[in-house]
């Protein structure tokens, strides 16, 4: 069971009280009537999904209710770091660092 | 490759079993060949055999980073079925489900393919509507599926509890009978022998890591661990690695890879005449020949690439397995696994060419790609042969992401496998 640490509530505590909610970072498209067929492909269908540090959204359904980011390193299963949402994307050689 | 019948069978024991030779050759690359397959599963061995032996297509290597078949093809719960909604899974599935039947003397490999039944119990409201909804859809397509009572379902599977104060009230289900399971190693061993006699290499422990394009944009072969192999036309089916390959190849796919678990409990007596399958609580089960029960859930909620997932899921699928077979309370589960599948947006998969010329793709299998595997790999080899699709494939394509014309499994059904 995966351990993961919400930064609203400071607590770590087991998966079973969050939902995934896929990739972090995906912008809604501010002027969709504007956007190509290839562009609506892009933001519904097409995901990273990285082998690797990967950027996603968790919700601590269980808990204070709200949806939070996290990066995970999807080879090993392991939270490299949790941040609020609408925080920026946190830069990979930092965490890795603060990480090992 | 010897030939295997009762008359070899017993020559081989009166001899004590001392010669017996290898089924395939341990190959090493070539410099370059006419078609490179990434991915030794069954889908990727099928293909390799189909293209020598209906295209006539045999300068081609398979290509695996572990050893053949260790990827889902032998991770797999092995339900074989058909009864998808759509007139397109219809075929695609029913393609393979016609393949299947003569697999096992067309390899001279027992598949084991057993059409021992498929039950989906239905346990509400939306469930009796949605599966009979798939039943008529099923029926005008010439695919085998009905209803049965709750009572039915029963003495079709003496098993089941349909007290009507069970946690999950059965309320009914659709019986495919024509569904039923096979031996998924045999699969990936009958296909990978069938190949190799036909002048196909098959080449282990060598991950592919990079796709070469020239400067047309043309695929030109394939970086291994190995070093590069020059390739006219590759073909990559490799499952839940999908993404990591095509990426080197610059196509960006809608898929994301899940974890998804199964258990096996420790032998006992026949006792389970059938596959059943629960989507609402996520659970299905059926014995092994050699007298496991077989358990399968649904994906974890996360995308990892591990072949793990996590515990809560497999406590989860066993307390439903526990009250819908009570019976099975007391069973001990002997081990459990995980695999990583490879989820489309509608839950059908991708079979057909890519924006690269020469470059082929046959993923997004997910949680249910192994009945498809000699229809998947029939298919594929056909797209790969003649540079396009075949009629059972041609719907399930790259380009329905852009277009919108998805075949859209996921909101019919929200089925697992
Ligand atoms: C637990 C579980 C239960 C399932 N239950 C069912 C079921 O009951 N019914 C059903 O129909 N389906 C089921 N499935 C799904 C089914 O197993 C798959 O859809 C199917 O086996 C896919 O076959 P494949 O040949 O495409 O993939 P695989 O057998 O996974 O083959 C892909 C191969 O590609 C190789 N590969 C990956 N990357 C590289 C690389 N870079 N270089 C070289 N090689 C590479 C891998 O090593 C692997 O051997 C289940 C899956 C799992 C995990
Ligand atoms: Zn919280």
């Amino acid at each position: 069971m995966l351990l993961i640490h919400c930064p609203y509530c400071e607590e770590i505590l087991p998966e079973l009280e969050f939902t995934y909610a896929g990739e972090a970072h995906i912008a809604r498209p501010a002027d969709p009537s504007a956007m190509s067929d290839g562009e609506w492909r892009d933001y519904l269908f097409i995901r990273s999904n990285v082998r690797g540090p990967h950027y996603e959204r968790w919700r601590h359904a269980h808990g204070c209710g709200r949806f939070f980011n996290a990066v995970r390193d999807t080879v090993t299963d392991r939270f490299l770091t949790t941040y609020k949402a609408g925080e920026p994307r946190p830069d990979l050689s930092s965490i890795k660092e603060t990480a090992e | 490759m010897t030939h295997f019948s009762a008359l070899s069978l017993l020559k081989n024991a009166l001899t004590g079993h001392r010669s017996w030779t290898p089924q395939w050759p341990e190959s090493q690359p070539k410099a370059e060949y006419d078609v490179v397959i990434v991915g030794a599963g069954g889908h990727g061995l099928g293909a390799a055999y189909y293209l020598a032996k209906e295209h006539g297509i045999t300068n081609v290597a398979v290509i695996d980073k572990g050893w053949l078949g260790g990827g889902n093809t032998g991770r797999n719960t092995t339900i074989i079925r058909s009864n998808y909604l759509y007139d397109e899974s219809a075929r695609l599935y029913d393609h393979a489900l016609d393949l299947w039947d003569g697999l096992s003397q067309e390899l001279n490999y027992n598949v084991m393919y057993s059409k021992r039944g498929v039950m989906m119990l239905a346990h509400n409201v939306h469930d009796v509507q949605s599966f009979q909804r798939h039943i008529h859809a099923n029926r005008l397509n010439g695919v085998d599926n009905r209803w049965l009572t709750a009572q039915e379902a029963q003495a079709f599977c003496p098993p089941l509890n349909i007290s009507p104060r069970a946690r999950y009230p059965v309320m009914g289900a659709a019986l495919q009978k024509r569904a039923g399971t096979a031996r998924h190693d045999a699969v990936a061993w009958g296909y990978a022998r069938a190949a190799a006699s036909r002048g196909v290499d098959i080449i282990q422990n060598c991950p592919v890591t990079a796709i070469r394009r020239g400067s047309d944009g043309r695929v030109t072969g394939v970086e291994t661990a190995k070093g590069f192999i020059r390739a006219k036309k590759v073909a990559v089916s490799a499952a839940g690695n999908t993404t990591v390959v095509m990426d080197s190849a610059g196509v960006r796919l809608p898929l994301e890879s899940f974890p998804l678990q199964a258990l096996v409990s420790e032998p006992v007596k026949p006792i389970f005449p059938c596959v059943v399958m629960s989507n609402t609580v996520h659970a299905y089960i059926s014995q092994s020949d050699k007298g496991e029960l077989v358990i399968g859930s649904g994906t974890d909620q996360y995308t990892s690439y591990s072949q793990r997932g996590g515990l809560p899921l497999i406590e989860h699928t066993v307390a439903a397995i526990c009250e819908i077979f009570p019976i099975f309370n007391r069973m001990r589960m002997l081990r459990k696994w995980g695999g990583v599948v490879d989820v489309t947006p509608d839950r059908s998969a991708i079979v057909g060419k890519t924006p690269v010329p020469g470059l082929y793709v046959n993923c997004g299998w997910g949680t249910g790609g192994f009945k498809a595997t000699p229809g998947a790999a029939h298919t594929l080899a056909w797209t790969v042969a003649k540079d396009d699709p075949h009629p059972a494939n041609a719907p399930f394509t790259l380009e329905r992401f852009t277009t919108g014309r998805l075949i859209d499994e996921a909101a019919a059904a929200a089925v697992a496998h």
